[in-house]
């Protein structure tokens, strides 16, 4: 093995072929199809200028907008901390009938077209459909309501917590485990002193993944939510309707508020794992 | 904390008992929260997935049939076959050149390069279309005097759908290969290229054999999405039926018309393209399981 590298390390230079074409196609590509479609955003936004870029973004449907898509997002991203902890959990610790078709079909929320689950789940919750038919006699409405728009985000989000919490699960010794019953630890207190401190960055990122989707999200949700402006209608949708009436300059301005707020969730995600990981090799 | 005293074991047996007892937890609590979970999963995802197939047959396997073989559901389907045909040839391709790029050599601003790369994931859909109605509208796009000029439409018509669906799958293929090609190292490669092989030989032979199973699922993951993008094609497409109308939004034409069966046996391959995906990449990952398990077994005697 030795022999191999050190005749590299003495050139300082790889032997392998094709940095300079592939590095090159790759920022080309790059640039013509990201950076520059990414940045006529902000190149909008400028031409508009700050004042009016202001008076939009503040107006009071916009404001109404970013509330519902905040605050559905959120609700969704804790209950799928909570609920795909569970499954992690389960398929990772227990043994149970059928348990690899379900961890294969964990991900089904990734794969199906966005539009397949809005009208799956507006059908399947509104008051004849086969679930909301059950809230119904309660006076509980679930398609065309906030409550919806949970349902659809709670739906594509899921798979994210799981699929972060479960290689993390995975690699927890149980050794660490035996020596925390061991020293007289209850079951319950191993789980809440030691496996969760374990799993919190695991689910922080998890939470990150699936509220950051969530707020961008569309195809599922512009079917359940019923759209009324002001109250079931997402900034995505807003954007959307904006352009439908050629109000170009105020849906750039609406986007503009969606670019820097993911921007800022992505930043966050990728210095938080970054922290993470150097807390844990330390 | 009365729960935290240590407990006095007399014999092996009992230790060996409370062991198992506090590692495993009692019977209970598996069977209360594996139902739990179960019941999470089957009414969010198993209900949703078999009510698509019972709405599109509620009205009769022949408007099944019927519905998916209209003519303007077939202008769909071709539609959406083109933007396959060509966005997922383009975007592995440069998978591949990224992943060649950025696991292969060391060089400063991968991260920020791979950033780049993650960028249209965390955009959403509806801004992806926007961004290329600002570039290629013929009344707001910043080209639009050129393409005016030359009497090219792009957006309200299939380029642009197709731009915009290259731009959405764009990290698919890239993001499986990093990882991958990141852990394998170059040794084979270099071993290959000190011996005389070219490199384009090293790459048929020593890389593509090594990658052959993540490829093929960021391929399919490629396919899938184009198949199935919503968002930003609805923003690019102006929903110009028969012309410009991908089955995602011919799904949607058909809902908002309350042609609901018709609307859900559209859907219906859509959802067939899922499981198929599902499928590919679980075959996939236990074939890069078993690839990898072979591969460190082999290793530790030589080592």
């Amino acid at each position: 093995m030795n022999i191999a590298i050190k005749p590299i390390k003495i050139k300082k230079k790889s032997v392998i072929p094709g940095f300079g074409i592939t590095m090159g196609f790759t920022l080309t590509y790059l640039t013509l199809l990201v950076l520059i479609p990414v940045s006529m955003v902000f190149l909008n936004t400028a031409k508009i200028g700050f004042k009016e870029f202001w008076e939009i973004a503040s107006s009071e449907r916009v404001l109404a907008s970013l509330k519902i898509s905040f605050s559905t997002s959120f609700l969704a991203a804790v209950i799928n901390v909570v609920f795909g902890l569970l499954l992690a959990w389960v398929l990772e610790r227990y043994d149970f009938w059928g348990k690899k078709l379900i961890d294969g079909l964990i991900d089904l929320p990734f794969a199906l077209p966005t539009a397949v689950a809005g009208i799956s789940l507006t059908t399947l919750y509104s008051k004849n459909g086969w679930i909301g038919k059950l809230f119904a006699p309660f006076g509980i409405k679930i398609s065309y309501t906030p409550l919806g728009i949970v349902v659809a985000l709670v739906f594509i989000g899921f798979p994210f917590v799981v699929r972060t919490v479960q290689p993390v699960l995975e690699s927890i010794d149980f050794e660490v485990e035996e020596a925390a019953a061991c020293l007289g630890a209850t079951r319950f207190q191993t789980f809440f002193r030691v496996i969760l401190p374990e799993l919190l960055p695991a689910l922080i990122t998890g939470f990150a993944l699936a509220f950051s989707r969530s707020l961008g999200e569309y195809g599922s949700v512009v079917f359940i939510s019923g759209n009324m402006p002001m109250k079931t209608e997402i900034t995505p949708l807003l954007i959307r309707t904006k352009l439908e009436q050629y109000d170009y300059a105020g849906g750039t301005a609406v986007a503009a508020v969606m670019l820097i707020i993911s921007f800022l969730l992505l930043l966050m995600i990728n210095a938080f794992q970054w922290w993470a990981n150097r807390h844990k090799s330390s | 904390m009365a729960g935290s005293i240590p407990i006095q074991l007399k014999t092996d047996k009992e230790a060996a008992y409370a062991k198992k007892r506090a590692v495993k937890g009692s019977k209970l609590v598996p069977i209360v929260l594996t139902t739990i979970a179960l019941l999470f999963f089957i009414l969010m995802l198993i209900i949703p997935l078999i009510s698509v197939f019972v709405k599109a047959f509620e009205q009769g396997a022949n408007l099944y049939f019927a519905s998916i073989t209209d003519p303007i559901a077939l202008k769909a389907i071709k539609l959406t076959l083109i933007t396959i045909a060509i966005t997922v040839p383009i975007n592995t391709v440069f998978g591949l050149a990224a992943a060649w790029a950025i696991a292969k050599f060391k060089f400063k601003g991968k991260n920020l390069l791979i950033t780049f790369i993650d960028l249209p994931f965390s955009i959403s859909p509806v801004v992806a279309g926007l961004i290329f109605v600002l570039l290629f509208s013929t009344s707001h796009g910043l080209f639009a005097p050129l393409l005016n000029a030359l009497g090219i439409k792009i957006i309200f018509a299939p380029p642009g759908i197709i731009i915009a669906t290259i731009f959405v799958t764009l990290p698919f293929v890239a993001r499986e290969l990093i990882p991958l090609m990141e852990a394998q190292g170059t040794a084979e490669e270099e071993a290959a290229l000190t011996l005389g092989a070219s490199g384009w030989k090293t790459f048929w032979h020593i890389t593509l054999p090594n990658i052959k199973w993540a490829l093929l699922y960021g391929i399919m993951l490629t396919t899938a999405r184009a198949a199935g993008e919503f968002g930003a094609v609805s923003v690019v497409s102006g929903h110009i039926r028969g012309l410009t109308n991908t089955v995602p939004l011919h799904v949607e034409i058909l809902y908002n018309e309350y042609k609901f069966s018709a609307a859900f046996a559209v859907a219906s391959l859509l959802t067939l393209i899922a499981l198929v995906n599902l499928i590919v990449k679980n075959v996939a990952y236990s074939k890069m399981n078993r690839i990898h398990k072979a591969g460190e077994k082999k290793n530790v005697p030589e080592a």
